[in-house]
């Protein structure tokens, strides 16, 4: 079996494949519910249903995208320039650190001054912690991906260590949860009496940004061109020392934004169940959009619509609500092979 | 000094070897994956559908071996799932690793959901039993650590000596070791490097699940979520350590084995009274990393580590 590369795919494979791998996936969904036992399409119209069937559900679809916009950037950003980012669990949650430790404190700011200073303290504490696998990586050759991976364990660690000691709120009856961030450092919600808060605003805006950076600066396409050919890169003469250090504090940054958005927006408080695995979802939604920033909006929306459709439709169906993660890592799979296939054909020799 | 008496004590050794076995099984899969140049990053994921697979076989009736072959096959299979996208198809190893650890616990949870809906604490079976050595298992100290385990102990260091035995004294193991050197040396013999990859993914995967059932079947007897919790990329970092070597392989994950026991037995010490818990608990982590940055140096990689290979390509 060989791969032969096709030298002008024509539009049908474009997008045809991919639409493969969607009509794909939902046959996964199909049989997994056949599985558990109940009607595939039942299964599929409470997923929709629970996803966008009502205000309360869209509201609730919008929000759990939110931080992973966020994460989907961080990681889309890493992943173009090579960076495998796959710590933005920990910087989400160093970001909700830094937005509570400073949130928490009686400065007397108004709104104006300490919501921007809580969002650059965030930005600081994920970006610093992914300087040092970061480092690793370029001066040493070790592997980000179980660095990144292994600091997750850490960071959690340390967070419930906080919890339950330094930062833990003493009116909290003795749940570890920290003290509520003052009134002037929570993000107000975008349209009065809506559950949508404006973590979601600052969200699109962050992906716009990322968009004009990739595309608009030089920056952005010295990340491409390192993500591409390190060495050609480094031929060229582009710093790629430099180029990865930057790639890593944007990335760790826009996690660490993820952890505030969900503390200064949706909780108001930190507790060890912040993120149910934020950061890991954030790297199926940069892939599905292909690490562009304005595809992880779209695709951001659709795995949080499948992550709230399956919880509204385990619910009533009964069906594990895991079916979702399922789907969502088959989605990977398929996504990432059919995009091989429109560019390869298959030849048995 | 507490640090002494807890060194010197015998259930010390005998738990560092019982904590050292799934890592040793696990570790030696991701070894062969990656010796013959395929980085398998499933591991974490492959691990949590062995451990769920092997004790679901024996909670459903059957014997504890059986389960063990059970677990065997479900890692085969996604192994193979796995060899499939990034030899043939050459897709990104990263990417494919990651999204099969994604679906093996996504579907181990799935399934244990579905099989399991109305408990509240996970439930038991009649787990393997210590078998010990008899005569060896007297020895003080080292006696019991080595020779008073379970089978499934013993059979994590057999494995550890089998993939030694393969890849340095067999044939195959040469091919394996070259296809992930110089795979270009390998087809020139007339040899497949994708076969070899393929079944080196397998055999590993399924090396990998037996490591995650010992911890359903041997170290406890029952599974439950976050069961594994970052064993697998902890023996990624082994392999590195271990400089894709068996044998020092095998001792760092010993060696790892005996730092995480002791930083559980130094918890109840003077020490652990007045250091935060987590702190200990975060040992684990951080020598792993450490391990892989004083490891570092690049010279021992298998050359084609990473690198797929195309037929006919130069």
């Amino acid at each position: 079996m060989r791969l032969e590369p096709i030298p002008e795919p024509s539009p049908a494979r474009i997008a045809g494949l991919p639409a493969l791998a969607l009509g794909g996936t939902v046959a996964i969904a199909m049989a997994l519910a056949l599985v558990a036992g109940s009607s595939p399409f039942a299964v599929l119209g409470l997923i929709l249903q629970g996803a966008a069937g009502s205000k309360y559900a869209l509201l609730e679809t919008l929000n759990r995208a939110t931080p992973l916009i966020f994460t989907g950037l961080a990681v889309a950003v890493a992943f173009r320039a090579k960076l495998w980012n796959i710590g933005a669990e920990a910087q989400l949650y160093l970001g909700a650190v830094a937005t509570v430790a400073l949130g928490t404190l009686p400065l007397g700011l108004p709104a104006p001054l300490l919501i921007p200073a809580l969002m650059a303290a965030s930005v600081l504490a994920g970006a610093l912690i992914l300087l040092g696998p970061a480092w690793a990586k370029m001066r040493l050759g070790v592997d980000e991906v179980v660095t990144t991976l292994l600091l997750n364990f850490v960071v959690l660690l340390l967070v419930s260590y906080l919890l339950e000691g330094p930062m833990k709120d003493p009116m909290g009856m003795g749940w570890p949860k920290s003290e509520r961030l003052v009134a002037e450092a929570r993000l107000p919600r975008i349209v009065e009496g809506l559950r949508l808060h404006w973590g979601f605003g600052i969200a699109l805006i962050c992906a716009g940004l990322v968009w004009v950076m990739q595309t608009r600066t030089t920056l952005g396409y010295e990340m491409r061109a390192v993500g591409l050919n390190r060495q050609a890169a480094a031929f060229a003469g582009i710093p790629v020392t430099p180029v990865v250090v930057k790639t890593a504090l944007i990335s760790g940054g826009l996690a660490g934004l993820a952890g505030f958005s969900e503390v200064a927006g949706l909780k108001g408080s930190l507790t060890l169940d912040l993120s149910p695995g934020f950061g890991y979802t954030g790297i199926i939604v940069a892939m599905l959009a292909l690490l562009n920033p304005l595809g992880v909006v779209v695709s951001a929306l659709f795995v949080a619509g499948i992550f709230v459709g399956a919880d509204s439709m385990s619910r009533t169906a009964g069906v594990p609500s895991y079916i979702a993660d399922i789907l969502l890592a088959s989605a990977l799979l398929l996504m990432v092979l059919v995009l091989m296939l429109t560019r390869f054909r298959i030849r048995w020799d | 000094m507490e640090i002494l008496d807890i060194l010197l004590s015998a259930t010390f050794w005998t738990a560092a070897v019982r904590i050292a076995s799934p890592l040793i099984f696990a570790t030696m899969g991701e070894l062969i994956c990656e010796r013959a140049g395929v980085l398998n990053l499933g591991i974490e994921g492959i691990m949590v559908a062995g451990a769920f697979a092997g004790w679901m076989a024996v909670y459903s009736g059957a014997g504890l071996w059986t389960g063990v072959a059970v677990a065997l096959v479900v890692g085969m299979a996604f192994g193979l799932v796995h060899g499939v996208l990034t030899v043939p198809f050459g897709l990104s190893q990263h990417v494919v690793g990651l999204g099969i650890t994604l679906l093996a616990t996504s579907a181990t949870y799935f399934s244990y959901r579905l099989m399991l809906p109305e408990v509240t604490s996970p439930p038991r079976i009649a787990a393997f039993a210590e078998l010990p050595v008899p005569v060896l298992s007297e020895i003080p100290v080292l006696g019991p650590a080595l020779f008073s385990q379970t089978p499934l102990t013993y059979a994590a260091f057999l494995s550890a000596g089998l993939t030694a035995f393969v890849l340095y004294r067999t044939p195959l193991g040469l091919a394996v070791r070259a296809a992930g050197e110089n795979p270009s040396a390998v087809e020139a013999q007339g040899l497949s490097v994708a076969g070899l990859r393929l079944g080196a993914v397998v055999a590993g995967s399924g090396l990998m699940a037996v490591g995650g059932a010992f911890l359903t079947m041997s170290a406890f007897n029952s599974f439950f979520f976050e069961m594994v919790n970052g064993r697998g990329w902890i023996c990624i970092a082994l392999v590195v350590f271990g400089a894709w070597r068996p044998g020092k392989a095998l001792l760092g994950a010993l060696l790892f084995a005996a730092f995480d026991a002791l930083q559980i037995r130094l918890q109840q010490t003077g020490l652990g009274a007045a250091i935060p818990y987590q702190f200990f608990l975060m040992l684990p982590y951080l020598l792993s990393i450490l391990a892989l940055v004083l490891m570092s140096r690049r010279a021992e990689v298998p050359a084609a580590l990473m690198v797929p290979y195309n037929r006919g390509e130069r």
